[in-house]
């Protein structure tokens, strides 16, 4: 399912507006993750999963960071998130299922942050984006 | 059956209580729309639903999401026995509006998403996790009757 022109025009604009809380909402979708699915926790056993955990938001901050870049790179996703997609593929192997719950909380995040620019137009487009970083992610599955 | 603690149910029902069922209504089914546009096969009969302004602003799509949401709140009342609840609205998707229990998954989400919208910080992650059980019950209660 392609970006459009339109989509990535949203997209753009869309984390212009997250800005410097793209570690916060990182880190609050992860948590919401966790509670809303806890067979997410599988991958986490090392970590420290309560409220307000330091390496949760750590963590969110490494995917608010990285779904920044992709925002910045949407002409050419695979090869922004290349390393990401080795890493996911060879090391960490997350089940594929995974990336639409991530995917889902982000997006209850962002709407909870900003009702009023997140409308339904600008809702398709971040979930075809997030849909699409999610696909480069698993690329290399098998 | 869904597993809520009594915590969790009432914190269901406190939000409830200040939801514009009939808004929301109307507001999810036409997310679900614009946002996953195939799930338009079931629709062809309200017109137009070609931009997503045409189908926020579609009387037919804010009639029947309203429609769907006082049944979901109907479910709220129930959660002991979603199955029993759902089971005739479960045979109808099935027989006779031929439904993919898959979109009960989707619609589910984008409602959690429009109660995120609505209610922002209010809809803490704890109040989404009861949500998100709930929502998944109602969509296995109304996919229990296919076959």
């Amino acid at each position: 399912m392609v970006l459009s022109s339109k989509d990535k025009a949203i997209i753009k604009a869309a984390f212009g507006k997250i800005g410097g809380h793209a570690a916060d909402y990182g880190a609050e979708a992860l948590e919401r993750m966790f509670l809303g699915f806890p067979t997410t926790k599988t991958y986490f056993p090392h970590f420290d999963l309560s409220h307000g955990s330091a390496q949760v938001q750590a963590h969110g901050k490494k995917v608010g960071d990285a779904l920044t870049k992709a925002a910045d790179h949407l002409d050419d996703l695979p090869s922004a998130l290349s390393a990401l997609s080795d890493l996911h593929a060879h090391k960490l192997r997350v089940d594929p299922v995974n990336f639409k719950l991530l995917s889902h909380c982000l997006l209850v995040t962002v709407a909870a942050h900003h009702p009023g620019d997140f409308t339904p137009a600008v809702h398709a487009s971040l979930d075809k984006f997030l849909a699409n970083v999610s696909t480069v992610l698993t690329s290399k599955y098998r | 059956m869904v597993n809520l603690s009594g915590d969790e149910k009432n914190a269901v029902h406190g939000l409830w209580s200040k939801v514009k069922v009939d808004e929301v209504g109307g507001e999810a089914l036409g997310r679900l729309l614009v946002v996953y546009p195939w799930t338009r096969r079931f629709f062809e009969s309200f017109g137009d639903l070609s931009t997503a302004d045409a189908v926020m602003n579609n009387p037919k799509v804010k009639a029947h999401g309203s429609k769907v949401l006082n049944s979901f709140g109907d479910g709220l009342s129930h959660l002991d026995n979603l199955k029993g609840t759902y089971a005739k609205l479960s045979e109808l998707h099935c027989d006779k509006l031929h439904v993919d229990p898959e979109n009960f998954r989707l619609l589910g989400n984008v409602l959690v998403v429009v109660l995120a919208r609505h209610f922002g910080k209010e809809f803490t992650p704890d109040l989404q996790a009861a949500y998100q059980k709930v929502v998944a019950g109602v969509a296995n209660a109304l996919a229990h009757r296919y076959h």
